[in-house]
C-alpha cells in the first residue's frame, strides 16, 4: 500500500527543483505587478472624480469575488478571439497580477485609512505639493499597516501560482502533472509538492512577520 | 453566433454546472465550519502533543496550495486505501483547506473574547466544558462572522478548483463549452458573472442576514 | 506553581468560632514583583471585611485569589474550614486538583468592576445560568430564585433586557443577584463602583447595604468609596506594599489612624474628593 520509492525520488528532484525556480519567478513577478497596480487602483479610489472611483471601486470588487483559475483562462483565451496572442506567461502574469492588484488594493486603502487627517492637514499649510504630499508624508506612514496584508499576500501569490499550470506555466505543479503522466506514479511526485511548498511558505510566512516587527521597532511604533 | 444564441444553446449546461458549484460551496462550507471549530479548540488543548495535532493540520493545509491538496486527495490518497469519488474529492479538498483557515478564525474570536466573561463563568463555577459552550463561543460566534464572510467567498471561488480533476461544476462546464465553440470571451466571461453574482448577491447578503439575526438574538440589534 | 513548603499548615481549620475565610502567610508574586508577602488575615462568618488602600497594594489581589482567578506562590487559603487552594491527600496537604476547587469554588461569589454579565443573556438568564447549569437545579425553580434576587435588587422590570439595554447601575445589580442565586457562604465585591457614573453609585450600594442588614453573608469588598466603607463594615484593612499596614473597626481607622501611610492614604483621599 505505501510503497515510496526513494530511487525514483531522486531522479525526479532536480525537475522538480529547477520548476521550483519557475514558481519562485512566477510568483516575484506577478507581485511586482500587482504592488505597483495595487498602488493605482488604491489611489485611483481616492480621486475626486466620482465615476472613475466607482468604476474601479466595482472592478476591484468583481476580481475579488471570482475564481483566479477562471480568470487566468478568460485571459489566455479570449485574447486570440479578437488575434492577440498572449504566451501563457503573459496570460498568467497579467491575470495573478491583476487579482493580487485587487488585494493589495484594498489592503493599501487601509492603510491610507490609518493616516491621521492632521497629516494631511499640516502638509496643506506646508503648502506641498499633492504628489510630494503623497511621497513625502501620507505613502511612508501609510506603508507600515499595510505591511502585514501585503506579506500575507505574498505567501498568497506564491500558493497560487499552481493554478497557471492550467495553461501550460511549467511552474512545480505543471511539473509534477507531466511526471505523474509519464510515470504514472503521483504519490511522489504531489508529496514533494507538498513538500517544497511548506518549505517555502513557512518560512516566508515567518520572515514577513519578523520583518512587519522590526519595521515597527524601526519606526518606533512598537 | 451571437451571444443571444450562445446562451440558448449552452444554457443548460451553464445553469446545471452553477448547481453543482452551489452544492459545492453548501457541502464545503459545512465542513469547513465543522472542522474550524474542531481545529479551532484542539488548537487551544492546554496539553501540547493535542494542540501540536491542530496546529499541524492548520500549517500544513494553510502552508500548502489548495490545487496540490486537492490533487494529493484525489491521486495519492487512494495509494492509501482511501479512495474519494471526485465530487466528494472536491468538496472535502475545499473544506479542509477552508477549514484550516476558519480555525484560526475561531481561535481569534475565543482569544478576543473580553476576559471578564472568563472570569465571570469561572466564578459562577461552571465547567470549562460550559464556560465554552454557555458563555464563550456565542460570543465569538458574532466576532467572527463578519471574517466568515469573505472566508466562504474565498471558498466558493476555490470550488472552481475542482474542474481540475473534472468534477462537472461551471467551471468545467464553461472549459468544455470553450473547447468545443473556441467562444472564449462568451463563456469564460459568463462564468466570471455567475461567480461574482453568486459572491455578491447570495453569500454577501446572507451573511449580513445572519449577523442580523444573530446580533437580533443576542440582544444586541 | 506552589514551591513552597506547606507541611506546617493544618488539614483542616478546627475552633469555634472557624473564621469563614483565613488567609495563612499567602503570597503571590509575579516573576520578582511581590503582590502580597505573607499575608495573614482571618474574617468571621458573617463579617464585613473593607479593603482599602492605594493602587498596586494588592487588595484586588487579595480578592482575587479567593475566587481562584490567580494561583498563589506561597501559604495556604482556608474557606469554612476547608484548605481551598490546596487539599488533604495521606494526610498531608497537596495542591488542590480541579475538583476539589470546584467543589470549594461553591461557596464564594464575585461581583466584579466591570460588571462581566453575559452580553449574549437577558437578565434573567444571566441569574439562571448558574443554578440552572452548575446547581442542577430545574428551570421552574431557578427561574424563581432569579425572580426572587431580581426583585430583592429592584430589576424585576428588567429582567427579560439584554446588559446592553441597562446602565452601568442597573447591571452591577443584575450582577449581584446573579453572585447571590448561587447561594454563596461568602462574596466578593472587587470595586463594583468604580466604573458606575457618581449619580447611579447609591443604587448599587443601597442594594449592598440591604444584603449586610438583611442577611448573614460573609463579606469582602475592595473599594474606594470611604464613606460608604465607613457605614457598613465590620472592620477596614488599609492595604500598603503587599501587606495589612493597619486593621480595625471603622471608627478607629479612619478616626484615629495609628500609622502614618493611612494618615497620608486618608488625607490624601479626603482631599481629591
Amino acid at each position: 500500500m505505501f510503497d515510496w520509492r526513494w530511487d525514483f525520488t531522486f531522479e525526479i528532484l532536480p525537475r522538480l527543483i529547477v520548476a521550483t525556480g519557475n514558481t519562485l519567478l512566477a510568483a516575484g513577478l506577478g507581485y511586482a505587478i500587482a504592488v505597483v497596480l495595487g498602488l493605482v487602483l488604491a489611489l485611483a479610489q481616492r480621486t475626486p472624480f466620482r465615476p472613475l472611483t466607482m468604476a474601479v471601486r466595482e472592478a476591484v470588487e468583481f476580481v475579488r469575488s471570482t475564481p483566479l483559475v477562471l480568470q487566468i483562462f478568460f485571459v489566455f483565451y479570449v485574447g486570440p478571439q479578437f488575434g492577440i496572442r498572449l504566451s501563457p506567461w503573459t496570460a498568467g502574469m497579467i491575470a495573478i497580477g491583476l487579482h493580487y492588484a485587487a488585494y493589495l488594493s484594498e489592503v493599501y486603502r487601509g492603510g491610507l485609512e490609518c493616516v491621521p487627517k492632521g497629516q494631511w492637514e499640516a502638509a496643506k499649510s506646508l503648502n506641498l505639493s499633492m504628489p510630494r504630499t503623497y511621497f513625502r508624508v501620507i505613502l511612508p506612514q501609510a506603508l507600515p499597516p499595510s505591511l502585514a496584508g501585503m506579506g500575507n499576500y505574498l505567501v498568497g501569490i506564491f500558493k497560487d501560482t499552481p493554478m497557471l499550470s492550467v495553461i501550460g506555466v511549467a511552474e512545480l505543479m505543471h511539473t509534477a502533472n507531466a511526471i505523474g503522466s509519464e510515470t504514472y506514479r503521483f504519490l511522489e511526485p504531489f508529496t514533494l509538492v507538498g513538500i517544497i511548498f511548506l518549505c517555502i511558505s513557512l518560512p516566508t510566512a515567518a520572515a514577513v512577520r519578523f520583518f512587519e516587527a522590526w519595521v515597527r521597532r524601526k519606526l518606533g511604533l512598537s | 453566433m451571437s451571444y443571444f444564441e450562445f446562451l440558448s444553446q449552452y444554457s443548460d449546461r451553464i445553469v446545471s454546472g452553477t448547481f453543482i458549484t452551489m452544492a459545492l460551496t453548501v457541502l464545503a462550507a459545512l465542513l469547513a465550519v465543522a472542522i474550524a471549530v474542531a481545529a479551532g479548540l484542539i488548537r487551544m488543548a492546554p496539553n501540547f502533543a493535542v494542540r501540536g495535532v491542530a496546529m499541524v493540520y492548520i500549517e500544513i493545509f494553510r502552508g500548502t496550495s489548495l490545487l496540490v491538496q486537492l490533487y494529493w486527495i484525489f491521486f495519492v490518497l487512494p495509494l492509501f486505501g482511501i479512495t474519494l469519488e471526485k465530487f466528494t474529492a472536491g468538496f472535502v479538498a475545499v473544506g479542509m483547506n477552508l477549514g484550516a483557515y476558519g480555525a484560526e478564525l475561531v481561535r481569534g474570536a475565543i482569544l478576543s473574547v473580553p476576559k471578564g466573561q472568563w472570569e465571570a463563568a469561572l466564578a459562577l463555577n461552571m465547567s470549562p466544558a460550559k464556560r465554552m459552550r454557555r458563555v464563550i463561543l456565542p460570543q465569538a460566534v458574532l466576532i467572527m462572522l463578519p471574517s466568515w464572510g469573505n472566508l466562504l467567498i474565498e471558498l466558493l471561488k476555490g470550488t472552481a478548483l475542482v474542474a481540475l480533476i473534472s468534477v462537472a461544476d461551471l467551471m468545467f462546464q464553461v472549459k468544455q463549452i470553450n473547447g468545443t465553440t473556441f467562444m472564449s470571451a462568451e463563456a469564460f466571461g459568463t462564468a466570471l458573472i455567475i461567480y461574482y453574482v453568486l459572491a455578491r448577491f447570495m453569500i454577501t447578503p446572507f451573511m449580513r442576514w445572519l449577523e442580523r439575526f444573530m446580533m437580533r438574538k443576542m440582544g444586541r440589534a | 506553581m506552589d514551591t513552597r513548603d506547606v507541611s506546617g499548615f493544618p488539614l483542616t481549620l478546627e475552633g469555634d468560632p472557624t473564621p469563614m475565610v483565613s488567609f495563612r502567610k499567602v503570597t503571590k508574586s509575579y516573576g520578582s514583583l511581590v503582590v502580597l508577602d505573607s499575608l495573614d488575615l482571618d474574617v468571621a462568618e458573617g463579617e464585613m471585611v473593607t479593603v482599602i488602600g492605594p493602587s498596586g497594594s494588592g487588595k484586588t489581589t487579595v480578592l482575587r485569589m479567593l475566587m481562584t482567578l490567580e494561583t498563589i506562590n506561597g501559604g495556604v487559603i482556608y474557606v469554612d474550614g476547608e484548605p481551598l487552594t490546596h487539599m488533604p491527600e495521606g494526610g498531608r496537604l497537596v495542591r488542590a486538583n480541579n475538583r476539589h476547587m470546584r467543589q470549594m469554588r461553591s461557596k464564594i461569589g464575585m461581583c466584579f468592576q466591570h460588571f462581566n454579565l453575559f452580553p449574549h443573556m437577558t437578565a434573567l438568564e444571566n441569574c439562571m445560568e448558574g443554578p440552572v447549569h452548575v446547581l442542577g437545579l430545574s428551570k421552574q425553580d431557578a427561574r424563581e430564585r432569579a425572580e426572587e434576587l431580581l426583585a430583592m435588587v429592584g430589576m424585576a422590570e428588567k429582567r427579560d433586557q439584554h446588559p446592553s439595554r441597562l446602565s452601568g447601575g442597573q447591571q452591577q445589580r443584575v450582577a449581584i443577584a446573579r453572585a447571590l442565586a448561587m447561594r454563596p457562604k461568602v462574596m466578593l465585591f472587587d470595586e463594583v463602583t468604580s466604573a458606575l457614573d457618581p449619580e447611579v453609585i447609591g443604587e448599587v450600594t443601597t442594594v449592598i447595604r440591604k444584603l449586610v442588614s438583611e442577611h448573614n453573608l460573609t463579606m469582602l469588598m475592595v473599594t474606594h468609596q470611604m464613606g460608604f466603607a465607613k457605614d457598613i463594615s465590620d472592620r477596614v484593612c488599609f492595604f500598603y506594599g503587599g501587606r495589612i499596614e493597619e486593621q480595625g473597626t471603622p471608627d478607629e481607622l479612619f478616626g484615629n489612624p495609628q500609622k502614618e501611610r493611612t494618615q497620608q492614604f486618608l488625607s490624601a483621599v479626603k482631599e481629591a474628593g
